[in-house]
């Protein structure tokens, strides 16, 4: 039912069948979808259908756990990868709810990750003969600050603690400068424009906007039509009770707008029924 | 559904040790011939000879403390008291014994000094091997000294204050060391000298078995300020090692003293330690104790606040990992009006680590609007781990503005998940959290120590999940 698939080529990123439960209680209850490379899918429905828990389970927390079906990325199982493992390969995800961590400041977390996810990848180009090198600090400095004057974040940002008295648009912000700065290949936005106001939507769509290009797929979750506006889907998916129940294009997204999931939830059955 | 890294356990960096060549080497135990032989080779006054012998007898009468760690592994007759490694002290690296002078290479000390020390005592076993002082200090009057040392060649500055702070009958183990100390510092500043860079000692114990009792007397004159700090390692050995050190300070009008410590002793050793300041009018005492390794430490250093505008501030890190106890804290007795103090207390605990926060805050009658705040935080690093928390408050007088808060808390799932899907392994994870819940404390360290216990956060953290 993903018209995306179409080329018999191995997809970028798959999800097959994929049932996932957290304390006994299923969440996700088969849920089929595949992003292609240079892709961008929206993933839209009511709250409590899973798409956070999807967001999650590709990420690899491990609070869920996947009774059946895959997820693969560039043709391999990832469900057996730690979540670091995961981010080193290129998947990233953007936390609605990004966490407070005491004491570390923006710039020695970004140093880290970026250096770790540098390596790896540098390691990996070598292994395939090919060659990458890991950053040096002095390039990193540099990085850093260009990408944070892209989102118009303030210098000052890279001392602060991480996420620690942020106010909402500022932890949303830093969800966008650690996917800049670790140029993921597939990228997972779980409600980032949510508690965003226009100019902040701006500005993290523009972040979000110079990640994606023919080499990167992207799947981002929202509520609202509002995001799509700034960011133009390929692909518009709509799930509810731990599902996608429906996929289309971007015209999906504005039907949703008009009717509501209520609309859009009988013309379903309907759909089923005949 | 996530595999955990196996990672392998995170060895003590510094537990090599020297074949013996050594001067003298007492006999294991302690008798009264024991401390008479150790002033004699000592050569001291008599003063200091009675001193020792009316502390080796309250020593022996004096019970073992029950009130905090287990002691119960600690043998006085399987101890060497006293060892002395070589004949003299060098003035330079060169004149210290080949051997020894690698294992301080080992250590980092000679480097250290190069690059941002003023002055640096290096002890192995009973004896100061090494000491010097930046030339434009010893100009402006700065003594900088080994404790023995100090005693021949000042010995009025020396008698005026050694065991006035710390009376030799102040706990069992002060009595141990006013009767049995060899090496330790002794350290005059005078008026209005601010030592700009650092003075270091670096204690280090080799031989098995080893009790190690320096004595440290710092005298900071009016509007002096100067920044100590020591540093110490020991082989891993099977059986147990002993370090009971004295130190005393005294902070004059104005002055200042912060003294900081990071302790890494291997895991065979108990770490018994007084440490204890008074501070006069509108001076400041500072301790920033760091203890990550030891078997087991009890150490509260304590500020005396003695005169009006004095304040007192105590941070204080612990590490407990498998098999160790760290009981550490700190006191802060306000004998004064208008005196301010603070203790910052975090600790760490991990595996079969327990760490415990003892404290004191005490304001005698008459010492009115003073002013006190403690915060201990403890956070765990798994379910085995354990903390608990002593915090003594006495307080005579009612004016007084005393603050507690203690909070224990453990590294949420949620945060290494966070960190994990940026790239980070799970170690490299846990060992940033960590990092950031003692980064309060670790700020006030210069540079160069930050980064060292930083590192040895990191190297204890290895291998602490999976």
């Amino acid at each position: 039912m993903n018209e995306s698939n179409g080329t018999g080529t191995t997809p970028m990123f798959e999800i097959d069948n994929l049932h996932a439960e957290i304390d006994g209680k299923e969440i996700l209850k088969g849920v089929n979808l595949v992003v292609n490379q240079g892709e961008i899918h929206a993933l839209m429905g009511p709250n409590g259908s899973g798409k956070s828990t999807l967001a999650y389970v590709i990420a690899g927390d491990p609070r869920y756990e996947v009774t059946e079906g895959s997820i693969r990325y560039q043709g391999q199982d990832i469900l057996e990868w730690s979540p670091d493992e995961r981010a080193r390969k290129g998947l990233f995800l953007a936390f609605q709810y990004p966490t407070v961590i005491p004491g570390v400041s923006m710039a020695n977390f970004l140093r880290m990750a970026v250096t770790n996810v540098r390596n790896a990848r540098a390691a990996e180009a070598a292994a395939e003969g090919g060659s990458a090198q890991p950053i040096t600090p002095r390039e990193f400095r540099r990085l850093m600050r260009e990408k944070m004057a892209l989102l118009k974040m303030d210098d000052a940002f890279a001392t602060r603690y991480l996420n620690e008295g942020f106010s909402g648009g500022e932890k949303k912000r830093a969800e966008i400068l650690q996917m800049a700065l670790l140029e993921p290949k597939m990228a997972v936005l779980d409600e980032t424009d949510s508690g965003l106001d226009i100019d902040a939507l701006k500005v993290v769509s523009e972040g979000v906007n110079n990640l994606a290009g023919p080499e990167v797929g992207m799947l981002l979750i929202t509520h609202y039509q509002r995001l799509l506006n700034f960011i133009k889907p390929d692909f518009v998916h709509i799930m509810t009770d731990g599902r996608v129940v429906e996929s289309g294009g971007p015209e999906l997204a504005h039907e949703l707008e008009a009717r509501g999931y209520e609309g859009l939830r009988s013309r379903v059955a309907e759909a089923s029924v005949s | 559904m996530v595999a955990k890294p196996q990672v392998d356990i995170g060895e003590y960096q510094y537990g090599f040790r020297d074949e013996e060549d050594y001067v003298f080497k007492s006999g294991r135990g302690l008798t009264r011939a024991t401390v008479e032989e150790i002033s004699a080779m000592k050569d001291e006054p008599d003063w200091m000879r009675d001193f020792r012998l009316k502390a080796l007898e309250h020593f022996q009468k004096r019970p073992m403390p029950n009130w905090g760690a287990d002691l119960s592994g600690i043998d006085f007759d399987d101890i060497f008291y006293y060892i002395r490694p070589a004949e003299k002290q060098g003035k330079t690296w060169e004149e210290v014994p080949e051997y020894i002078k690698n294992t301080f290479e080992k250590l980092g000390i000679p480097e250290a000094e190069r690059k941002f020390l003023a002055g640096v005592g290096a002890q192995y076993e009973s004896e100061v091997i090494y000491h010097s002082l930046r030339e434009d200090l010893e100009k402006q009057g700065v003594i900088f000294l080994d404790m023995d040392s100090g005693v021949r060649e000042h010995p009025d500055l020396v008698k005026k204050y050694f065991g006035t702070i710390i009376p030799y009958n102040d706990n069992k183990f002060a009595a141990l060391n006013s009767a049995v100390w060899s090496g330790g510092s002794f350290i005059y500043v005078p008026p209005g000298v601010r030592i700009d860079v650092p003075l270091q000692a670096y204690f280090r114990i080799n031989a098995e078995n080893m009790g190690q009792f320096e004595r440290t007397l710092i005298i900071v004159d009016k509007d002096a300020y100067v920044h100590y700090v020591e540093g110490c390692t020991a082989p891993t050995y099977t059986t147990n090692s002993l370090h009971s050190a004295v130190v005393e300070i005294v902070v004059l009008e104005g002055g200042r003293c912060r003294y900081t410590t990071i302790q890494n002793w291997s895991k065979n050793v108990y770490n018994l330690v007084t440490k204890r300041a008074a501070a006069y009018k509108n001076a400041t005492m500072e301790w920033v104790d760091g203890n990550l390794g030891s078997k087991v430490t009890m150490k509260y250093p304590a500020v005396w606040l003695m005169e009006e505008g004095a304040r007192g501030e105590i941070l204080s890190v612990a590490f407990a990992s498998d098999g160790q106890h760290q009981d550490a804290g700190g006191k802060v007795v306000h004998v004064a009006p208008r005196t301010s103090s603070q203790i910052i207390s975090k600790s760490i605990s991990k595996g079969t680590g327990r760490s415990s926060y003892r404290g004191l805050v005490k304001v005698y009658k008459g010492a009115e609007e003073v002013r006190s705040n403690v915060v201990c935080d403890a956070l765990l690093l798994d379910e085995t781990s354990k903390t608990d928390t002593y915090p003594y408050i006495e307080v005579e007088e009612e004016r007084a503005s005393i603050g507690h808060e203690a909070t224990v808390s453990k590294v949420a799932e949620e945060q290494i998940f966070y960190l994990m899907s940026r790239g980070l392994s799970e170690d490299e994870a846990m060992s940033m959290i960590v990092n950031g819940f003692i980064e309060p404390i670790a700020k006030e360290l210069p540079l160069e120590y930050a980064v060292e216990l930083n590192r040895l956060i990191q190297l204890e953290m290895e291998g602490s999940v999976g």
